[in-house]
Formats: C-alpha cells, structure tokens, sequence
C-alpha cells in the first residue's frame, strides 16, 4: 500500500480515538473540582460527563465509518439485507439524538443546563454534517485514485511488505515517551485495529446509555441531606450525608477513560497501566456507599482478587522485558516494519510459532531479531530465542491478570460481591468496563499464547460458565442472577478464545456487552422502582406497573439465552434471532469442532452446550419471577412505578442494539468487523500443535459444524426456556418442593460452591494461624525482651535519682543556704542612718589609704 | 604664686574635705549635711586645680573642676528637692530620723 495513504489513515484514526479517550478524563477533571464547589442539587456534572462520552461516541464512531472504509469491508454483503446493514451505523448516529433530546426534557429546568445541553446536541449536529460532508469528500477522493485507493489498505500487510507482517491492517505508534532505561523503551503508545475501533464503539455507547440512565437513577444524591437506610448510626436512627452526585459522575468519567485508554494502549505495559486504573475505578464505585460495611468489603475483595491475578501479570512483563526487551504490540510504520513489536516476533510471515529443538531444550526463534524482516542491526545482547516454557510462563502469567479482571475460575467470587455498588456501576463494570478487560486483552494477546495456554484458557472458561450458571438458578437477588450470568458469559467467551474461536469470543464479548447492560439497566430500572427492594421473592406481577423495563427485559433475556426462529426463506440470514444466538452459536460451533478435532477435550463442548440450557432456564426464570405471577409483596407491588423516561429511552436504545446489533451471523457486519482483525495464524487452523499436541479448527471446519452446533444449541436453549417456563410462568411444578427435595444441591448452589468457604479455609485460616503464631511469638519473647528493658531503664534511673537527691541536690542546698546566712548577718550593718554610713565611708577611705602606705611597694 | 608650693594648695584641700567630712558625719539637719557635701567637692576641686598646675594634667584638672562644680549644683538642686520633700512627709529635716531603709 502507498506509505502516505497508511500514514493518513492511521493519523486520522489516532486523532478521534485519542480525542474520544481523553474527553472523558477532562471531563472527570472538571466534575471532580467543579463540583465539589457546586451545590449538591446541581446535576451539571452529569450533563458534562454524559457530554464528554457522547462526544467520544461520535468520534468513535468517525473512526469506525473510517476502518470500515479503510478495510474495505462490504457492510451489505451478507445476504441481499442491504437496508439492516447501513441502518445500523446510521441509527446509531441517530439515537444519539433523541436521547438527548428527552433528556433535556425531563429533568431541563434550570437554563444553564438548557444552554449546555443545547450547546451539546449542536455541537453533535455540527459534526455529523461534517461527517457526511466528510463522507461525500471522501467518495470523491477514493473516485478519483480509485486504483491506488483499492488496493491500499487491503493489501496491507500481505503484499507491499511481503510477508515482513503477518498481522491484517493495523496502526500503531508513539503519543510520548515516558523513558529508556538500558535497551527498554517505555512509551505510551496506540494500536488501532479494527478490534480497538470496535470498542470503542461499544464502550462509548453503552457507557453514554448508562450516564444518561444514572441521571434518573443517582438523582437520590441530589441533596445536601441523603439518608442511607442501609446504614445505622449507634443509637439506631439512619445514616445521614451529603449526597455524591458529582463524585459519581467523576468516577463513571475516569472509568471510561481507563477503560478506553486501555484500549487504546499501543504495549502491553501500557495496557498494565490501565489495568490497575480499571481496577481502582471499580474499587471507588463499588465502595459507592462507602459508609456500608459490605460495600467496603467488596470494594477490598474486588481489589484484592484482582491483585492477585495482577501478580501473574507481572510475572509475565518481566518475562517479556527480559526476553524481548519491547513491550511494544507491533511496529507498523512503514519505514521501520518488523524491527520491533512482540507479535512479529513470536509469529513468522505464515503466522506459525517457529520452534527449534525439542522437550526442555525447546526454543522459540524470535523472528525480528533474525533480521530477515528488514536489514538492521541486530542488538547485540538481544536474545534471538526464548524458551519454549517461558513463553508458556508468559503467556499463563498474562492471563492470570485477565482471570482477575473478567472474575474466571478461580479468581471470580469478587464479581457478584460487587454488586454492593449502584446499578449504572454494575452495568457498566460487567459489560462494557471491567470485566470486558480481561477478555479484550486474551483477545489482543492472542499471537502470544501458545497451544498449552490456550487449553488453559478453554478449561477456565469451561469451569467457570458452568459455575456461574449454576449458581444462578437458586439466586434470589435479581442483580446476584445477572452478576452469575456474567460470569457464566465470561467463561463462554474464555473457552472460544482458547478452542481456538478467536471470532467468536470477541463477538460474544461485543454482543453480551450490549444484552448485559440492557439487562442490568432493566435491573437498575426495576430496583429503582421497588424502592431499592432487590430480592425477586418480593417481586412478581411487576408486568402492569414496568411494561417498558419488561419488554426490554424480555429483549435481553431472548438476546442471551439464544432463541432464535430458523428462517428458511433468507438462507444467508440463517435464522431470525437476537444478537446472543448469533455469537453463542458461535462459540458452540468452534467448541464443537474443537472437540471433534481433539476428543481427549469433549467436556469443551459438551458443558457450553448443556450451560446454554441453563443459561436460557435461568434468565427466564428471573423474568417470570420478576414481571409476572402474583405479587409477592402486596406494599412493594403497590408502591412500583416506572421509571422516567431519562431512564427507559436508554433501555430501548441498548434494547435495539442487544436485538440487531448481531444481525447476519458470521457473514453480518459485525463479525465482518472483527475478523478484519483476527490473528493470520488462524484462518486455517493448525494440526498437533505444542507439546500437547493440540488441533486447532480452521474457519472452513467451523463453517461446516455451524449448522449442526446451532441446531443443539437452540435444542439447548429451548429446552431450558421450556422448563422455566413450566416451573416459573405456569406453576406447574412446586418450587419449594422441588427445593426440599433436592435440599442439598440447592444448599451447596446457594452457597455459591463453597468457594468463599474454601478460599477461607485454605488462605484466610491459615494466615490466622500463621497471625496467631507471631502473636504468640511477639508476646513470649519480644514483649519479655522489651519488657526486660524498659525494667532496666527504670532501674538505672532510680538510681540516678538517689544520686540527684544525695549529691546534687544538697550541694546545691547547701550554697542557697549558706547566702542566705551571711545575708542575714549583714543585716545588723544596714541601720538606715545616713551619718553612719558616712562615717564607715570616710573611715573605709583612710583604712584603705593607710593601707595602701604599708603594703604597697614603693 | 611661685613661692606658694602644691602642699599649700594639697593641705587646704585636705582640710577643706575633713571638715566636709565632719559636717556630715556630726550635723543631724540635713541641710547641714549637703554643706558637708559642698565642702567635699570643692576640696576635691582644689587638688584637682593644683595638679592642673603643678602637674602634668594641664587644662583637663581644671575641666574636671569644672564638671565638679556643675555636678554639685545639681546635685545640690536633687538633695533640696528630696529634703524638702521629706519635709512635708515627717515634719523635719532630721537625718537621724530617716532610717525606713535600714536592714
């Protein structure tokens, strides 16, 4: 491709993703400062933070129009749909829109806001104009030089540098540098492919849908005065405080920033960074409502777990650091291609790991520093092998860390404690935020992880959607139910990525970020309503008060548990369904292929199919116990309303995109998206594999399971649906009997496996041990040993003090007395009569006279 | 003046100062005491002239004088002021009755 084109691409894409990343923390800046000064009742700070991520989402959304145009995918291509597919970046665009709109309405009274609110919504209009503007210039430009244009970006990476990049398009390059420490740079950099653009996307729009829901949902913090009812003061009566709408707004911002900066990260030090930023955000916003005991505790759970898989992490930079010496992903510009960049140098032109020797003496050749990309000097102390098991260690430490951020087994209890925070937090950490992180990353890291970490990452997964799921269908709590089904969803996305199904975890992660935040803001929507009553035994029949939440709810339910109705006359379409049956189908398809390749590893199909039925049982459950039946609680029931429309209008949008934003499957525009990213080596699959001699499918092979692994799942799904509905819509079987009856499953369920026990037992009993040993030991030898000396001390100054009082003080006594004396007889001499003292004066002259005579020398 | 000699003008001070002397040690009116003083002084003033012109004192014997002098007519002016006001307090100018400061 030509080098200028590249580079312009590349800089305008930099430049609205780098704007879209940094608004959030401007804004942050100013909700922080500004509104501690602010009155309390202000709701400023919102309209500012939902400005800044609206904006980013516009921005984003240039850049996307700009990937999509720059990759050269045919968003219409999928079957014949034309009018679906260019709806969806469109409608996008033009749902920012009435969002605002309404919500100038709804809660618009003081004028300022008016102003700023209009000063926004002109702001988007300007900058949509200027993107169709944008969007006819570039028609015409890519008319003109249509030859050069076509074949740009296309053959980036396959032709003009051949087989210097193994990798699809992608940009990269440097904002600063941080420092140079010996040979190792450390630069903040930015990495855009199609996957970063994509996530922006998401992240933007659904965290703007989740500002805009906060507004309704946080406007109880609009008071000097805000009682926490969940607090007691010591002599019983609630809590009081001033109300945190600012702080909240403040947190949200910074979240976004992390999360998007994250993203953006051009090495994986970088992205370490974020990381931990992404974690201390999550730490302030579940510790919300700081003055709860259990928000405090799950803020410290949440933050401790996530250490724990940071540690892993960091295992894994020093590894990379001491045998690449970048942390760079890869080096994309033009001039210098291929002499830097961890994927080009683990991975050859073909995308294949190069491998010398065998068993422990295995090697991995670092590709870059045999020169052949280019000729440049090769450092001379830089290893041009790494360990086979070092890569290996590298690659499980990095996903450590990503077990932590998205809550996998063994690391995931911190995910449903982290409900202690408010609604908006809880949707926007387990969808879009947190928990996306560790997924993204596995996603990004891919060319690094050999075969032996990715069975690891596929079993992780696989215990931990069956965990997750399982723990779901006894919890009561309608946000625990959505908390488990996050991880149930996490897990599915780990097993893809790890069976090989790099498109489909991806995918799963894109679509399940939309159904979730739908579904949690329905939640939030619902809480909201009941009066912050979250127990689904107290609901029910909620139907008639919430139709909007419900229906959307149902969207979100339909979406995850993958229904679907088969479509025959649209064959390219496949089926008519929501966007979690297209991706779950997905992963079910690589899973199954996978295991048809390797049957040692069955289980990796098998539980993901069985999980979808429970997924899909479940998710109806709660929503049947939620909106329909008898009211449990006849007070709550009555006291129900829907929500303001500040907090629907966001339902509806994600609503829309949970629904459609899938749409085509694998041929849809989405997955189109995506695959313009995914790593080279993957495409054909790859047979015995590492030392576990794994086989990894291939897209064809996947592509012949699809039919079949849909099937099953829908099979799966269906089942599952059926029997919630038996169990919860139509009450023909008795629950509680059903409970009795299987008394000790549900009992080990509803404590969540034991796994808060185990933990307990096997880290937090023994450090009490441990603890209790020190004690011991401080109080038996170095207690007796301080106080031996302080027993000294005092000894050796009683002593003193005896020597003070005998020596000193007597010596001292006895001059004060003796002045006193002689003071006393001189008395006598001062009689008061001045002719005597004239006297004395006279005589006193002549004595001394006469005595000067006698004894001085002449 | 040349055939008086310096132990003329010594002896006159001498005995200028020891009747000085005795007035205040034997007057019991207080007035009589601040004479005593004068007589002190300018005893004092007359050796100190003849050692200005016997001497190698030169003119600083009789600037010493001099102040001498002007130091006695304060004084004088301070100790009148005081008796007169131990006056209008006790009634008398009888030093041997103004022994409040004795020990």
């Amino acid at each position: 491709m030509s080098p200028e084109i590249y580079t312009q691409i590349g800089s305008q894409l930099m430049w609205l993703l780098t704007a879209a990343w940094l608004l959030p923390l401007f804004g942050f800046m100013i909700e922080i400062f500004g509104g501690y000064w602010s009155p309390r009742t202000s709701k400023t700070p919102a309209y500012i933070a939902v400005g800044c991520i609206g904006t980013g989402f516009v921005l984003s959304l240039f850049a996307l129009g700009i990937w999509v145009k720059a990759a050269e995918i045919d968003l219409l291509a999928f079957g014949g749909d034309e009018a679906h597919a260019v709806a969806h970046d469109d409608h996008a665009a033009e749902h920012e829109h009435p969002v605002a709109h309404d919500h100038d309405r709804a809660d618009g009274h003081d004028e300022a806001h008016e102003h700023d609110e209009h000063a926004e919504a002109g702001h988007h209009e300007h900058g949509e104009d200027e993107h169709s503007e944008d969007a006819h210039g570039e028609g015409e430009h890519s008319h003109q030089d249509e030859d050069h244009h076509e074949h740009a970006v296309a053959s980036h990476g396959h032709d003009s540098h051949a087989g210097n990049d193994p990798f699809k398009t992608a940009f990269a390059g440097t904002f600063y540098r941080l420092g140079k420490f010996g040979s190792l740079d450390v630069t903040l950099d930015w990495y855009i492919d199609g996957l970063t653009v994509l996530m922006f996307a998401m992240v933007t729009l659904i965290a703007t849908c989740i500002h805009i829901f906060a507004i309704g949902y946080m406007s109880d913090e609009l008071t000097e005065k805000y009682e926490d009812h969940f607090v007691h003061n010591a002599d019983g009566s609630h809590f009081h405080r001033v109300g945190r709408f600012y702080r909240f707004f403040a947190y949200m911002s910074l979240f976004c920033f992390s999360m998007l900066g994250l993203v953006l990260a051009g090495n994986i030090f970088q992205v370490f960074v974020f990381w931990e930023l992404v974690g201390v955000c999550s730490y302030l916003l579940i510790g919300f409502y700081v003055e709860r005991k259990t928000a405090s505790t799950a803020a410290n759970k949440a933050f401790i777990m996530n250490r724990v898989g940071d540690f892993g992490f960091l295992i894994g930079l020093m590894i990379i650091w001491t045998w690449f010496g970048v942390f760079q992903f890869a080096e994309t510009n033009p001039e210098t291609i291929g002499e830097a960049g961890l994927f080009q140098m683990v991975r050859n032109s073909a995308g294949e790991l190069e491998t010398k020797g065998e068993g422990a003496e295995k090697t991995v050749v670092l590709q870059a520093r045999q020169g052949i990309h280019k000729e440049h000097p090769v450092h001379a102390t830089a290893a041009t092998e790494i360990p086979y098991w070092l890569l290996v260690a590298a690659g499980l430490g990095i996903f450590a860390g990503c077990v932590g951020k998205s809550a996998q087994f063994p690391l995931q209890t911190w995910l449903p404690d982290a409900m202690e925070g408010p609604t908006p937090v809880s949707a926007l950490v387990h969808s879009a935020t947190m928990v996306a992180a560790g997924v993204y990353l596995v996603g990004r890291f891919y060319p690094m992880f050999t075969p032996e970490v990715l069975l690891v990452i596929a079993y992780a997964g696989c215990i931990t959607l069956f965990v997750g799921a399982t723990i779901a269908i006894v919890a009561t709590d309608i946000k625990q139910v959505l908390a488990y089904s996050t991880i149930s969803q996490l897990g599915y996305m780990m097993l893809a990525l790890g069976v090989g199904g790099w498109l489909a975890g991806l995918f799963h992660l894109i679509t399940h970020a939309f159904f979730k935040s739908l579904m949690f803001l329905c939640s939030g929507s619902v809480i909201h309503g009941c009066h912050h009553e979250q127990e689904m035994t107290k609901m029910g029949g909620l139907y008639k008060k919430m139709p909007i939440t419900c229906w959307a709810m149902f969207v979100g339910v339909v979406a995850i548990s993958g229904l679907a109705i088969p479509v025959l006359l649209v064959p390219k379409l496949g089926a008519l369904a929501f966007s979690g049956y297209h991706s779950k189908d997905a992963i079910v398809a690589s899973a199954l292929t996978f295991s048809n390749l390797n049957p040692n590893h069955s289980l990796l199909f098998f539980m993901p199919l069985i999980t979808a039925g429970i997924t899909a049982f479940y998710m109806f459950r709660m929503w049947f116990m939620t909106f329909f039946g008898k009211p449990r609680d006849q007070h709550i029931y009555d006291h129900a309303h829907e929500s303001p429309r500040v907090m629907t209008v966001p339902l509806i949008v994600l609503g829309f995109f949970a629904a459609f934003c899938a749409i085509g499957g694998e041929n849809g525009p989405l997955a189109q998206l995506i695959l313009t990213t995914e790593p080279t080596h993957l495409a054909n699959g790859f047979e015995s594999a590492g030392s576990v001699a794994l086989s990894f499918p291939s897209h064809h092979q996947i592509h012949d399971n699809h039919a079949t692994a849909g099937t099953v799942a829908l099979l799966a799904a269906l089942l599952g649906t059926l029997l919630a509905y038996l169990f919860y819509g139509a009450k023909l079987v008795d629950t509680d009997l059903m409970k009795r009856q299987f008394s000790g499953i549900h009992e080990f369920l509803r404590e969540k496996w034991m796994f808060d026990e185990l933990y307990d037992w096997m880290w937090v009993r023994p450090v009490h041990v441990v603890s209790s040993w020190a004690v011991a030991f401080d109080k038996q030898v170095l207690d007796r040993f301080l106080h031996f000396l302080s027993y000294l001390v005092v000894s050796i100054s009683s002593w003193d003090r005896k020597f003070d009082e005998a020596v000193v003080d007597r010596i001292v006594n006895a001059v004060g007395e003796t002045t006193f004396s002689i003071g006393r007889s001189l008395r006598v001499v001062q009689t008061g009569r001045i002719r005597q003292y004239v006297t004395f004066i006279a005589l006193s002259v002549v004595s001394l006279f006469v005595l000067l005579f006698v004894f001085l020398p002449r | 003046m040349d055939g008086i000699s310096l132990n003329l003008f010594l002896g006159v001070g001498a005995l200028l100062f020891v009747c000085g002397v005795l007035c205040m040690t034997t007057k019991r009116n207080a007035i009589g005491v601040l004479m005593g003083v004068e007589l002190v002084l300018n005893g004092a003033n007359i050796n100190l002239v003849a050692f200005s012109k016997y001497g190698t004192l030169g003119l600083d014997g009789q600037i010493m004088s001099l102040f001498v002098i002007v130091l006695a007519a304060a004084e004088a002016a301070v100790a009148l002021a005081i008796v007169l006001s131990f006056y209008n307090n006790h009634r008398t100018v009888d030093v041997d009755q103004a022994s409040e400061l004795n020990g």
